[in-house]
């Protein structure tokens, strides 16, 4: 009786049934397409990050920033030019390490005992800048003592300023320098691990990669968009430092900037940069992708004096379109999804209350027949949930065609990863990007197409949703049904 | 089967406060049949839900077969509706989305049993009225006549101690009003039913053999000496109020 009766009426009433149904539908298809396009824009900010990482770097560990003592000056380069004729050409060729903060290549060792880690692999970000140039050199004059100004060195011009064996307060007046900077980023790569690190976020497109053989050979992968501007190829000879390696691949990045210039054997770039030992980054792979965060924590605990990076952390260092659009369909597409799916439940609850009310005398004929309170409401919860069933379907069918429709027209998002200190990569550079390549991240833009992938879990909400939706237009009834009196039944027609 | 002892029943509308039964006191033994007339407004549905089960009065008792109704739980009081006592109401009040045998079968759901027992019982019903044909039809594919039909078919279908029918031809035409009565009395005659009706129509009034007249809450009864031989079973002193 209760499956005819509800097939009965569902049938005879389907008009109120659609128009319960199809507000459900409203929302639920809202609320699965705000949801794909949401995890499509966490997909592309994974996209991101992934271009600045490489694939399968699930977060890095460096250093911990050292809170500079007091009255320190923030470490930075020193140029020394000495011994030179005024007027005279000079020339100084320094590799520094990015963010100047290194950790000891044992720590790679130590990360990849922690629990929940895959792998891990270290890496040596080096900047090297090479200044050509002329002097004319100023006076010193020591007579007031007089606040220390800041060195050189932002942006990678330098102005003549407080050369080295001025002391603090001393003025230099006079002085003047034209000099040409060239610098480049350099990344020390761990060639026996080719599947983790920066190096992944490029393709060889010319030549080849590192053997896993080469740990300390002289050969040397070039970023194409670099190897263009120098005009190097295949076969060339690069010198770095006055060491020279030979040219064996042409990298090109896949996304955006590549995360390095030029790419060296690890062990050859601490030599270089007479970092023995020593790396700047970890790129850690987790086991388990889903719980990073618990591996950051057991990092963090037994890995003293290092800043560990998720990408979730990054993440919130991208701006550009992709921010607004990821801001706006995880806060007001959500909120306005959500909105109209509580008006639609609401809605649904009104009108299954008020067709109640309009079958007053049948349901208190029925109980007069006998039918318990229980009984008559559990018809009419049946109904409510029915349309939510119905609601939920055709809500799902929208949603899914919504989050096609966005999936095929892609549109285009631009990423702007935060920028860091300029090319030096700086200590705040260093602590926002944990010291990994900073100076390439420097204000780095991806464009990214978006895609609305519809996940199984977002398709089991719409159908909990749908459910809950019906159950409560059918409390909505339910309250109104169990009131009614079995008199009711016998009340003259109006 | 029975006793009303000084039933009131109030009902409040605002501030006003009607009296629709002022102190009834009634006896009706089982195979009885009493035919009540009055007034609009007089108190005649409110006696018939009483009676049913379907509202508690303010004060009084309402005794079938020695339990007060009144004082039951809304379970039992459900229960007690869904065994013994079946309903004909003016506006046949169908469920107009089942068909006819759907209709009846809905008396016998409250009973349990078999869906293939309901379907043979609510079919043999339907053909006791003489609608064994319509079965599937749906309430607005019938006449009046028949759906009244098919109602009284439900009502009777579970085999009840009392039939209760409020103004069962009210909503008929002059033609279809002595074939429903003629159908019901010969109902009552065969089940040995306890049957209670309103009605408005003089002519079955003076075919009753217990006229009962209910006028702002009050009730008279009055035997029909010229109909007693069809009352098998008068009660022997009828209760005046
Ligand atoms: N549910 C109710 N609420 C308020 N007043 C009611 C209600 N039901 C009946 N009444 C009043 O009680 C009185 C008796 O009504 P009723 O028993 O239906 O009379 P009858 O059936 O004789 O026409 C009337 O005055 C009616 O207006
Ligand atoms: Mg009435």
């Amino acid at each position: 009786m209760f499956f005819t009766y509800l097939r009965r009426e569902l049938r005879r009433r389907r008009k109120a049934a659609l128009v319960v149904a199809s507000g459900l539908a409203l929302g639920i298809a809202l609320v699965i397409v705000v949801n794909s396009v949401s995890s499509g824009m966490n997909q592309a900010q994974g996209k991101v990050l992934e271009s600045l990482y490489g694939l399968g770097t699930d977060l890095t560990v460096t250093k911990a920033q050292e809170r500079p003592e007091d009255g320190a000056a923030p470490q930075r380069p020193r140029f020394e030019f000495k011994g030179k004729e005024e007027g005279e050409e000079q020339s100084s060729d320094r590799l520094m390490v990015q963010g100047f903060q290194t950790l000891a290549d044992s720590t790679v060792a130590t990360v990849g005992r922690q629990p929940g880690v895959d792998r891990a692999v270290g890496g040596l970000s080096l900047v090297n800048l090479k200044i050509n140039g002329e002097f004319a050199r100023g006076k010193i004059q020591r007579a007031q003592p007089q606040p220390a100004q800041p060195g050189t060195g932002n942006g990678g011009t330098g102005n003549g300023g407080s050369g080295g064996g001025s002391g603090p307060g001393d003025t230099v007046t006079g002085g003047g320098a034209a000099f040409d900077v060239d610098s480049f980023t350099l990344y020390g790569t761990d060639v026996t691990a080719p599947d983790l690190g920066p190096l992944t976020t490029s393709t060889v497109s010319q030549g080849r990669t590192f053997k896993t053989t080469e740990t300390d050979a002289k050969v040397a992968v070039v970023d194409s968009a670099y190897a263009q501007k120098q005009g190097l190829a295949l076969g060339d000879e690069l010198t770095v430092k006055g060491v020279k390696f030979e040219v064996i691949g042409i990298a090109t990045a896949d996304r955006g900037q590549a995360a390095a210039q030029v790419y060296l054997p690890l062990k050859q770039a601490q030599t270089l940069s007479a970092s023995a030992a020593e790396i700047t980054t970890i790129y850690v792979k987790a086991t388990d992708s889903t719980r990073i965060d618990a591996v950051k924590t057991a990092i963090q605990k037994n890995v003293t004096g290092t800043t560990v990076t998720t990408s979730a952390d990054l993440a919130q260092t991208v701006s550009g379109s992709l921010d607004t659009a990821s801001d706006l369909a995880s806060d007001v597409g959500k909120w306005l999804s959500y909105a109209v799916l509580l008006a639609a439940v609401l809605v649904a609850g009104l009108l299954t209350s008020s067709a109640v009310t309009r079958r007053v005398r049948e349901f208190g004929t029925l109980k007069a027949l006998g039918w318990t309170s229980g009984r008559v409401t559990r018809q009419v919860v049946g109904e409510a949930l029915v349309n939510g069933v119905i609601g939920g379907a055709l809500g799902i069918a929208v949603g899914l065609a919504g989050a096609y429709a966005v999936t095929a027209a892609s549109p285009t998002l631009t990423a702007e990863l935060g920028s860091s200190g300029g090319a030096f990569g700086g200590g705040r550079g260093g602590m926002i990007f944990g010291g990994g390549p900073a100076g390439t991240a420097a204000g780095k833009t991806v464009d990214i197409a978006l895609s609305a992938p519809v996940s199984v879990t977002t398709v089991g909400l719409a159908v909990l949703l749908a459910l809950g939706g019906g159950l409560v237009a059918g409390a909505f009834g339910a309250w109104r049904a169990s009131r009614l009196r079995p008199a009711d039944a016998l009340r003259r027609v109006e | 089967m029975y006793e009303l002892i000084g039933v009131t029943k109030q009902y409040r509308r605002g501030q006003q406060r009607v009296d629709a039964l002022a102190g009834v006191d009634l006896t009706l033994a089982q195979g009885d049949r009493l035919v009540i007339q009055g007034p609009t407004g007089g108190g005649k549905s409110t006696l018939l839900q009483m009676l049913g089960g379907l509202d508690r009065p303010t004060s009084g008792k309402v005794l079938l077969d020695g339990i007060d109704l009144a004082a039951l739980s809304e379970r039992r009081l459900t229960a007690v509706r869904g065994q013994n006592i079946g309903f004909v109401f003016q506006s046949f009040n169908l469920i107009p989305t089942l068909t006819a045998q759907e209709n009846v079968e809905t008396a016998l759901v409250p009973l349990g049993g078999r869906p293939a027992e309901r379907r043979d019982r609510a079919a043999e019903a339907l053909e006791s009225v003489g609608l064994g044909e319509r079965r599937g039809h749906l309430p607005s594919e019938l006449s009046g006549g028949q759906q009244q039909r098919v109602a009284i078919a439900r009502a009777l279908v579970k085999r009840p101690k009392v039939l209760l029918a409020d103004e069962p031809t009210g909503n008929l035409d002059e033609s279809m009003r002595d074939e429903i009565v003629e159908l019901l009395e010969g109902l009552w005659q065969e089940h040995g039913l306890t049957f209670v009706m309103v009605t408005h129509d003089s002519a079955i009034a003076r075919r009753a053999p217990r006229l009962a007249t209910i006028r702002k809450g009050r009730i008279t009864i009055k035997e029909n000496r010229a109909a007693a031989g069809e009352n098998r079973s008068a009660s022997p002193d009828p209760v005046d109020a």
